[in-house]
């Protein structure tokens, strides 16, 4: 009934559209790899990857072929379905997320045709995203569950409770973003922070939420099992970590679902708080470039902040040792959690007296 | 047999068929597994009815937060479908009888409810604007209340679970 009325050029737009964006994703998953490793070498004064064609450029490949050609073993005593099941859910929970993220602004063909730059405008966009994040936990579960191992299982279950527990702290931070722009669409949140400075003051949300920022950051950095909060691949405790009786490409899944995760999390902050596709003088450049040139202009500078995020994530991981599980509990709880109150308490205060002025 | 008869017909399926899943494998976690379906199936069931914020909290609560410590602690107790403990014939037939007769009632309560007045309206109440307006005028008080019975709730389990 619905979909009888949708036209067949919009299914096409949107499978183009979905396409890319899949493939984008796991084109940037696969050079955020190499590019951790070429980090990773500059900052211990090594060379990194260097063999496989100039600056180690084709490393993925070869690493991705390397994967795929090496023997599959699922263990006897594992459960086999769940066993398969772990990293499938992995990645799809990390793929489903990029739908709601708006990649660029609408562009209107000279026929008057408008294309919207984004796959689902649904109007719990934030939301979506949220319920996706907090299903990301199950791959990681059942595959450590399945491997019927005891340090896979140790792994799995510090992933969970670190997960539910920065995920708290990670939704009262949004909340306070949520009063102050009234909606939960990404396309309107995108749509406030237009250009950089409006009414004397700047109009991307990182200015007038730093400390919401700052909360969802580190909260971004636990869901994602990044160093410092690496607790459910600690390899020195746990031997390696959920993925231990995994080989050849779901292990490579379980490794690669962290790197898209990298990517989408970082387009979803640069969305949430950096102003998205937006940048200073936008209006100016509009007028100067036709509306092919702009749009693509606003998406590279979106993928800019993206790049800008994802080395942020690398430049962490090498510098800050590894947190103890107690420490990671102590900071989850006791202190993002009530600054995140206090921040929420605060914004709605400020939003109060405002509206009463 | 429009897109939206079809859709509610295969998510009512999905729906019955797991939550039979829950109750009728022997492991627990693929009983915990189906009970995560069945969630999903349900929020099926309110995108349909346009109540989008109801479908998502129902996932993120649910499915996202309480089903993982329910998968947590049977991971935990190590369950198998071996170690259940056999339960003897009485009880086993105690159960039968309360369980029919629940059904029974539910079904005296039902069998007079008339079904040609359920037609499906488009009112998005189920939208967050919507939702949340109501929430905050009309059942503010309730609203209020059920919010201190949860903060109850969870001092109660801190005391318990303090060490003394």
């Amino acid at each position: 009934m619905l979909l009888l009325l949708i036209g067949l050029s919009f299914i096409i737009e949107k499978v183009i559209l979905i396409s890319v964006i899949l493939m984008g994703s796991l084109g940037i998953a696969m050079y955020a790899t190499w590019a951790e490793r070429k980090v990773a070498a500059v900052m211990q004064d090594r060379r990194g990857p260097n063999r496989a064609g100039p600056f180690g450029i084709l490393q993925p490949l070869a690493d991705g072929l390397k994967l795929f050609m090496k023997e599959e073993i699922i263990p006897d005593s594992s459960t086999r379905f769940l066993f398969i099941l772990g990293p499938c859910l992995a990645m799809l929970t990390a793929l489903m997320t990029s739908a709601v993220v708006p990649w660029g602004p609408d562009y209107v063909t000279s026929s008057g045709h408008v294309v919207a730059l984004q796959v689902a405008d649904i109007n719990i966009g934030i939301l979506f995203i949220f319920g996706v994040v907090s299903l990301g936990v199950y791959g990681v579960m059942l595959g450590g569950w399945a491997s019927n191992n005891k340090f896979s299982l140790l792994s799995s279950i510090r992933a969970a409770s670190q997960a539910i527990s920065y995920e708290l702290a990670m939704g009262i931070s949004l909340i306070a973003l949520l009063m102050l722009t009234s909606t939960l669409s990404l396309r309107e949140i995108v749509g406030q922070q237009h250009g950089f400075w409006h009414d004397g003051y700047f109009t991307w949300n990182f200015f007038k939420q730093p400390i919401g920022f700052l909360v969802f950051l580190v909260c971004s950095f636990a869901e994602l099992n990044r160093a410092p909060f690496d607790l459910p691949e600690a390899e020195s405790e746990l031997n390696m970590g959920y993925h231990q009786e995994y080989s050849s490409m779901k292990l490579g899944f379980y490794l690669f679902a962290e790197y898209i995760n990298m990517f989408v999390s970082s387009a979803i902050m640069a969305t949430l708080f950096f102003g998205g596709y937006n940048f200073p003088f936008m209006d100016q450049v509009q007028v100067a470039a036709g509306p092919l040139f702009f749009t693509i202009i606003c998406v590279m500078v979106l993928l800019t902040k993206v790049v800008g995020f994802i080395l942020f994530f690398m430049f962490v991981r090498w510098t800050l040792p590894r947190f103890r599980y107690d420490q990671l509990m102590r900071l989850g709880w006791k202190s993002l959690i009530p600054l995140a109150l206090v921040n929420m308490v605060i914004t709605g205060a400020v939003i109060l007296w405002t509206l009463k002025k | 047999m429009g897109l939206y008869e079809i859709l509610f017909w295969f998510l009512t399926v999905m729906a019955l068929g797991c939550a039979l899943g829950v109750i009728l494998s022997r492991n627990p976690i693929s009983s915990v597994l189906f009970l995560i379906a069945t969630f999903f199936a349900i929020s099926g069931h309110y995108i349909l009815m346009n109540a989008q914020f109801l479908a998502i909290v129902n996932i993120i609560v649910y499915a996202g937060a309480i089903m993982v410590l329910f998968l947590f602690v049977i991971m935990l107790m190590n369950l198998n479908a071996d170690t259940e403990p056999q339960k003897n014939r009485l009880i086993q037939l105690a159960g039968v009888i309360s369980g029919g007769i629940l059904f029974l009632v539910i079904l005296g309560a039902l069998r007079n409810v008339p079904v040609a007045s359920l037609e499906r309206t488009n009112t998005g109440i189920g939208l967050i604007k919507n939702l949340g307006k109501v929430l905050f005028t009309q059942f503010v008080l309730p609203f209020e209340i059920s919010s201190v019975l949860f903060l109850s709730a969870m001092i109660g389990a801190i005391v318990i679970g303090r060490k003394e």
